[in-house]
């Protein structure tokens, strides 16, 4: 990722960051302490890094999930129904399996997050190659049906009896992961920052070698960036469009791991905090490469980490403030033209030919948002 | 089984569809003139949270409806500015203004009435009316009007929809714009501005959708408290082929589907003695949807340019 | 009405579509705009419409300096146009086409009855005979320019603007158009008709603007000039390009072809040997498009009827990226469609098609890219075809398209190609690479390498192949040797005249 590409988003931070001052204002607050808190509890050792660390985590994974989609042309709105589905099978096999010794147990358990989180993304794949029906619809209405289905599941066949929360019985004890706590000196093993930080820095790295050094990146690029070049350089559009979006879902599968493996060690109904959706954020803001996802990523984290003292410490901001920031954020990302305005005038237009479309400013993004 | 089929269901479907239709018309006129509208969500918060705020204060809940539309509009318009001024992916900023309107109302309770859970309760006489009382009418009728006041007037807005798009030059205009805006703009028509037309309109329906969640069948906003419904609005709107009629038909049989649900709880068991699992059933309008869009029941449609921003020397 | 363009500038990022133009059409006229691709003739005429803001210059109706920003400006002066590619809403009705924003009736109901009398009573004036109650998806190609001409003509247009109009019709139609036309000046309508068919001008035109690069490079009456006088302008020189090349010398059948019919094309049968340029005329849209994707395996094996076979290997079911590998070569002909990733660099775009395999991709299973080996790869292309600038880090939608076309056959060269596939090589390219190109094209025929060459210019194939094929309405017309015909010959098979 070159330097100059860290501008735009840099600058939609900084101006969703004024803007979410302005709100404070507006309230009464003080933004200085709003800001202050945020980042000054993210930032303490160690409870500040290590629960900021923990929260990235999740969020790098659905991160590279939309940005892998994106690179190959298509808007992974499915992500949170994915991660859902994943989590749930993660924790089916450790309950299942429970008696297996741990270097099965665990491996088992990634394999099932995994292998569900794409078989979940590859079904909007699938309709759209062989239907044409878009994936962002699609992916959003199998965000439904997923809650739907892991919360009949876990409510039918997998709650423990009188159990008044939804929530399945504990996984298998040789299925746990380990905290980082183990490892670091000074961090206590009560803050659940585990092992899985450390594959979502791994499969950060695995998508980048994914996407720039072998050739099915460079298909999954090329398909993204025009599908018909694609299709003349003889590549399977439609196979294509299943295994991006399998390979994306099993991305957003990994949250699975850290939730069930790394955290609560069972399947907590309603636990992902809009990660799906967040991983769209990370995506945009990390424009679509695993470096800047990983920085995207922490940043939302540490948002996150430091609501929690806004809302115990201000008298009137409460931690909404967090939600309100991604969302600008998201909207200053989208809108970027309005920071190219004074670009355009002397830069001006590639316009080659007659009739040649200009290019969106999101590379292969636009073009999936075709017909809806 | 009779118990359940009874005419309470019936006013139980359209209560639970009034937001539905709202919302989805609102949709109709944003993706008809060709601006993706999955925003609907965040619209019909921000229409909910001004409903209540404003009538707690106002004491009156057209006061609030009117507030709601408006706050609607207001953030339909900052969708239409990113979406079509600064050609943002239309996806993108619509998840951005729901997120928006996952935090924003929690802020705004927490400084106006110290709670960011949720607004304070509305008194019942101030909540918006039934037919029944507004309109006197004898006692044994007195069930077909115990209807609100937004559910029929919800009937009025889906017939004008139907004229104005298929009767007016507007309707006519805005269509085109959805289909090929540049043979629109070749035409003469300012594309950007139907645009933007269709988009606030859009938010102005959705906020009398969302105002009807907060002041109609509850007293209160709550946290998040639209559930999903702008997506199901929007599933109608699919599954309706982007037509007023059927999208209205099509958020009646979701409301249904919803009300089945709730009057099975606790009535019918499964053959085991448990409750009928209500997951399967909210399942029902995803599921069509999926099945529509992949052409199983008739194609759907969408307008030519639907997710495509216009620009004229590109 | 009398239109003026006066010193009109316009750029689109580094290209330069309109130099300083003067154009002036006198009141009702028909005037011609020839040139050819790329010379600036459509941007003009956008700008009169408003489609387009000129950088610099003005407009004048009747001698009066008017603001022309966008086309219902235009339309509100009198102006109408008809665009190449219809302007149509395609699932709406003729009427509501006609009238969309000059509706009759009030803002609050719109009087389509009263559309429909009057678009009735217009076409009955003009002879334009359309049902108003159709759906566009409906009509063929000529209706829907009746279409546009009427909803031009409703709007009371007194100066029509049309973009290459006759490039859908057959020649019947063109005739039929061309009095329509006629009506019109007679009832006192102003006709800019654009096009780059030299017989057309000379046809229907009371004067001629021809263009060149962006600039006007004469305007003449039509009475007192003759096509070379035209051609001459047009391309800039006196005589057009004929390239040296010797006598084919035929082997074996490369590419055989018996009975195909796949969408426009229907039941074409020829060969293709060894060491030949076979060549492909014939008016745009008559299956050349269709006939190159299937020999290239991009179209649905379900819709292709009859045999293709390849050094005596019959292809059905060989999928595009096996007849890459058995050495079967296409440039495509839309390049930016097709041709290239513009946004990737020139070394990922030189490997195109044989991304996953080595040299390419290496290791085990080929999974990796060898980036050295990518490297040397484009580093070759550049250098053999001479593609400028010579940095293979450059996306290539930074080259101008003289040199995305040389990166392109240069792509396609290195695979190297048994059968050469090549739809429009000199499309939008400039003289200088034109030349070029055809000299590779020749040289990769006495290599021994078969050729199939699709060209819109009469000119190029002519000049390159040394069996010509015409096509016309999917079905191949004639076969002839260009070197003992005429153009007339080959034009009146083109058009569906019989030989």
């Amino acid at each position: 990722m070159k330097l100059r590409e860290l501008l735009f988003p840099l600058m939609a931070v900084v101006c969703a960051f004024t803007v979410g001052a302005i709100v404070v204002l507006i309230i009464g607050d003080s933004p200085l302490q709003v800001y202050g808190l945020l980042l000054g509890s993210a930032l303490s050792w160690p409870d500040g890094i290590g629960y900021t660390l923990f929260f990235a985590t999740p969020l790098i994974f659905t991160g590279l999930a939309v940005a892998v989609a994106l690179r190959g042309g298509l808007l992974n709105i499915g992500a949170e129904g994915q991660l859902y589905v994943a989590a749930f099978a993660t924790a089916w096999v450790g309950i299942t399996f429970a008696g297996l010794p741990s270097f099965l147990l665990v491996p088992l358990c990634c394999l099932a997050a995994v292998v569900a989180g794409a078989v979940w993304a590859a079904i909007p794949g699938v309709l759209k190659a062989r239907f044409g029906s878009h994936e962002v619809i699609n992916t959003i209405m199998l965000n439904f049906v997923a809650i739907a289905l892991v919360g009949y599941l876990t409510q039918y066949d997998y709650r423990v009896a009188g159990d008044p929360i939804m929530e399945t019985a504990e996984i298998g004890g040789t299925a746990h992961i380990a905290r980082l706590g183990r490892f670091i000196p000074g961090l206590p093993e009560r803050i659940p920052l585990n092992v899985a930080f450390l594959l979502a820095l791994v499969a950060s790295w695995l998508v980048y070698v994914l996407l720039w050094k072998t050739k099915w990146g460079y298909e999954i690029r090329a398909t993204g960036q025009n599908p018909a070049a694609a299709e003349y350089g003889g590549i399977s559009i439609r196979r294509q469009i299943v295994v991006t979006m399998a390979i994306s879902g099993a991305l957003a599968g990994m949250v699975g791991i850290n939730e069930v493996l790394g955290y609560r060690y069972r399947y907590y109904d309603g636990f992902s905090d809009n990660y799906g959706f967040t991983g769209i954020a990370v995506a945009l803001l990390g424009r679509n490469h695993p470096a800047g996802v990983v920085l995207a990523a922490l940043l939302f984290a540490v948002l996150q980490r430091g609501g929690v003292p806004v809302d115990a410490f201000t008298q009137l901001v409460s931690k909404d403030i967090v939600q309100i920031l991604q969302a600008l954020v998201i909207l200053f990302v989208a809108a970027e033209a309005m920071f190219r305005w004074r670009q355009k005038a002397t830069v001006g237009r590639g316009k080659g030919e007659e009739g040649t479309r200009q290019q969106a400013p999101i590379a292969g993004q636009q073009a999936s948002v075709g017909k809806i | 089984m009779r118990d359940i089929f009874t005419i309470s269901l019936l006013f139980s479907t359209i209560r639970l569809a009034t937001p539905l239709v709202w919302a989805a018309i609102g949709g109709l006129y944003s993706e008809r003139a060709g601006v993706v509208n999955i925003a609907l969500e965040g619209l019909m918060l921000a229409g909910a949270f001004t409903a209540a705020a404003v009538t707690f204060y106002a004491h009156s809940p057209w006061v609030g409806v009117t507030a709601a539309s408006m706050a609607g509009a207001l953030v339909a318009l900052l969708l239409a500015v990113v979406c079509i001024r600064f050609k943002a992916n239309e996806v993108v900023a619509g998840t951005g203004i729901n997120i928006l309107f996952l935090g924003l109302p929690g802020v705004l309770s927490a400084a106006l009435f110290l709670s960011s859970g949720s607004t304070p309760q509305i008194p019942e006489a101030e909540l918006l009316p039934t037919l029944a009382q507004l309109v006197p009418i004898a006692p044994q009728w007195r069930i077909f009007t115990n209807v609100s006041a937004i559910s029929m007037l919800a009937l009025v807005v889906v017939g004008c929809t139907w004229y104005v798009l298929y009767r007016t030059p507007f309707g006519l205009r805005l269509r085109s714009v959805g289909e090929n805006p540049e043979a629109a703009d070749a035409a003469g028509i300012r594309v950007l501005r139907m645009r933007y037309l269709g988009v606030v309109f859009s938010g102005v329906l959705a906020g009398i959708g969302g105002a009807y969640l907060s002041i109609g069948q509850s007293s209160l906003f709550t946290r998040n408290m639209t559930a999903g419904r702008g997506f199901i609005a929007l599933a109608a709107l699919i599954f309706g082929k982007w037509r007023p009629v059927q999208t209205m038909l099509a958020c009646l049989l979701f409301g249904f589907a919803d009300a089945v649900t709730i009057q099975m709880q606790g009535v019918v068991k499964m053959p085991s003695g448990e409750d009928v699992p209500v997951q399967f059933i909210q399942m029902i309008p995803y599921l069509v949807t999926i099945i529509v869009l992949a052409g199983f029941i008739g194609q759907s449609r969408a307008p030519g340019a639907l997710g495509v921003p216009y620009d004229k020397e590109a | 009405m009398k239109l003026e363009l006066r010193n009109v500038t316009k750029r689109f990022g580094a290209v330069l579509a309109n130099d300083h133009l003067n154009i002036t059409v006198d009141s009702g006229t028909i005037h011609a705009i020839v040139g050819e691709n790329g010379a600036g003739k459509s941007t003009a005429m956008r700008i009169a419409y408003g489609f387009y803001t000129a950088d610099s210059g003005d407009i004048l109706l009747n001698d009066e300096v008017r603001e022309i920003r966008a086309p219902r400006d235009a339309i509100a002066l009198g102006i109408g146009m008809v665009h190449q590619h219809f302007m149509l809403v395609r699932p709406m009705t003729v009427t509501e086409n006609i009238v969309l924003g000059a509706e009759p009736g009030s803002a609050v109901a719109l009087d389509l009855r009263k559309a429909a009398a009057d678009i009735r009573s217009l076409s009955e004036e003009f002879r334009l005979t359309v049902d108003p109650d159709a759906t566009i998806e409906t009509l063929s190609v000529g209706q829907q320019q009746r279409v546009e001409l009427l909803k031009a003509l409703y709007r009371r247009a007194e100066l029509l603007i049309l973009d290459e109009p006759t490039a859908v019709l057959t020649p019947l139609e063109v005739e039929e158009f061309f009095s329509i036309l006629r009506r019109m000046r007679s009832q006192g309508k102003t006709v800019v008709i654009i096009t780059h068919k030299l017989s057309e001008v000379l046809a229907i035109s009371d004067r001629v603007t021809v263009m060149r690069d962006g600039r006007v490079v004469g305007t003449v009456n039509t009475r007192e000039t003759n096509a070379a006088e035209l051609a001459r302008l047009m391309v800039g020189r006196e005589v057009l390009l004929r390239v040296a090349k010797s006598p084919a010398s035929p082997g074996r059948d490369v590419l055989t072809v018996r009975n195909l019919s796949v969408q426009r094309v229907q039941g074409v049968s020829f060969d293709v040997r060894a060491g030949e340029i076979v060549g492909i005329a014939g008016v745009e849209g008559n299956g050349q498009t269709e006939l190159i994707e299937a020999l290239a395996g991009l179209l649905p094996e379900s819709q292709v009827t009859g045999t293709i076979s390849f050094s005596g290997r019959d292809l059905r079911a060989v999928d595009a990226r096996r007849r890459r590998e058995i050495g079967i070569a296409h440039v495509p002909e839309d390049r930016h469609r097709r041709g290239l990733l513009l946004e990737f660099s020139l070394a990922e775009n030189s490997i195109l098609g044989v991304h996953y395999r080595p040299p390419a991709a290496s290791g085990a299973g080929a999974i990796l890219l060898d980036q050295k080996a990518i490297d040397r790869r484009a580093d070759l292309v550049i250098r053999e075809f001479d593609v400028r600038p010579p940095d293979p880090a450059l996306p290539a939608r930074a080259l101008s398209g003289g040199n995305q076309q040389k990166l392109i056959i240069g792509r396609e060269f290195e695979l190297p190609p048994v059968l050469l596939l090549i739809s429009q090589p000199t499309r939008g390219v400039d003289i200088g690479a034109i030349e070029f190109i055809h000299r590779k094209i020749i040289a990769m025929r006495d290599a021994g390498c078969a050729v199939l060459l699709v060209s819109a210019e009469l000119e190029e194939v002519t000049a390159l192949a040394d069996r010509l094929l015409v096509l016309h309405n999917g079905r191949i017309a004639g076969e002839v040797d260009p070197s003992l015909t005429t153009a007339e010959e080959i034009g009146l098979l083109m058009t569906g005249g019989r030989h």
